[in-house]
């Protein structure tokens, strides 16, 4: 027992850092990606205007779709904070119900985003008609490269959680997927405002 | 493990009421713009401001309410890691746009050398390069 109480605290202690450092770390790497997108914003901001000829984004954007994607992505990202919510309460059936709905809801946003590109691609707008084009599908295709493997990642911690339950390494990688995701939400923001609101205008 | 839920430091803080905030704030801010711009009655000048307003008033509005950023001291270098961030996509796009911008203004319009013997040599000499673009000098 004694050795217990002397080796608990410092174990806690260890947990504590470990997770700290890692939520830290995982934050570095996030602000990193947002440099990697800004360069990508960048280079879709000079290139937006150059159609050669083809179609421009007031021809191919629909608003209300465009509307429902960011819906599917904006509901995931309060289903996602409501599983964390259920984590600190240690709920663990419900961690996994709230998972797994932030799950279909962000493969109902890359379903649409899938959609829209092949429907686009097969009329001959494919990122290889106009520098517009190839900036767009830069773009737009590396958010949804970042959902997808978001996705791939909840459906890890799903399993995790079910067969592991919530202990402290599996906390912590929550925490850091739902700063991804939350992330994720935050750059679509700015996809709809530049991409889909002023190329129609 | 009993102390498991004070291990989620920096980032947990979050309460039901702060996540349905977030998510009320962002719908309306979501549908501002999206009406603005699918409305289209108002001056377009005010409509992008507007939309550009709605995303960085929304953007905060995320980071407050689901990411859980503030200036606490436990998270002082989450928040000076985006600063730094910031500074860097401030210059990058920045400066990406204007160098283009004048670029482009050199490259394509010639009305800002009108007149000059250097505008109508240029002129000439992409023309023939180009021959099918001709078209696009004489606006």
């Amino acid at each position: 027992m004694t050795a217990d109480v002397l080796t608990y605290p410092a174990h806690a202690d260890h947990g504590h850092d470990a997770t700290a450092t890692q939520t830290f770390g995982f934050w570095l790497y996030i602000m990193t990606d947002c440099i990697l997108f800004a360069s990508i914003f960048a280079t879709y901001a000079v290139l937006s205007h150059n159609y050669a000829g083809g179609p421009t984004g007031k021809e191919l954007f629909n608003l209300r779709y465009v509307f429902g994607e960011t819906m599917f992505l904006l509901f995931s990202s309060v289903t996602y904070g409501f599983a964390v919510l259920a984590m600190n309460r240690n709920a663990r059936n419900q961690v996994v119900g709230w998972l797994i709905l932030t799950f279909f809801l962000g493969l109902g946003f890359i379903g649409m985003e899938v959609n829209e590109f092949t429907h686009m691609v097969l009329e001959g707008h494919g990122p290889d008609r106009s520098g517009f084009l190839s900036a767009f599908f830069t773009l737009v295709g590396t958010h949804g490269t970042h959902v997808s493997f978001g996705l791939i990642w909840m459906a890890v911690m799903i399993y995790q959680v079910t067969n592991k339950g919530l202990t402290t390494p599996i906390r912590s990688r929550l925490m850091r997927l739902s700063m991804f995701w939350h992330f994720l939400d935050i750059v679509w923001i700015g996809v709809f405002t530049i991409v889909y609101l002023l190329g129609v205008m | 493990m009993q102390h498991a839920h004070a291990d989620t430091s920096g980032a947990s803080h979050g309460t039901l009421k702060s996540y349905l905030t977030g998510f009320v704030l962002s719908i309306v801010l979501t549908v501002i713009p999206f009406g603005l711009v699918m409305n289209g009655t108002l001056p377009r000048s005010f409509i992008i401001a507007g939309i550009f307003l709605a995303a960085v008033v929304q953007i905060l509005v995320h980071m407050h309410y689901f990411l859980h950023l503030d200036t606490s001291s436990e998270q002082r270098w989450n928040v000076m890691a985006m600063a730094y961030t910031v500074l860097i996509i401030a210059i990058l796009v920045g400066g990406s746009i204007w160098i283009m911008y004048n670029t482009h203004i050199r490259m394509m319009d010639d009305s800002l050398m009108a007149g000059t013997p250097a505008a109508a040599t240029a002129s000439a000499s992409r023309n023939a390069a180009m021959p099918d673009m001709a078209g696009m000098d004489s606006h």
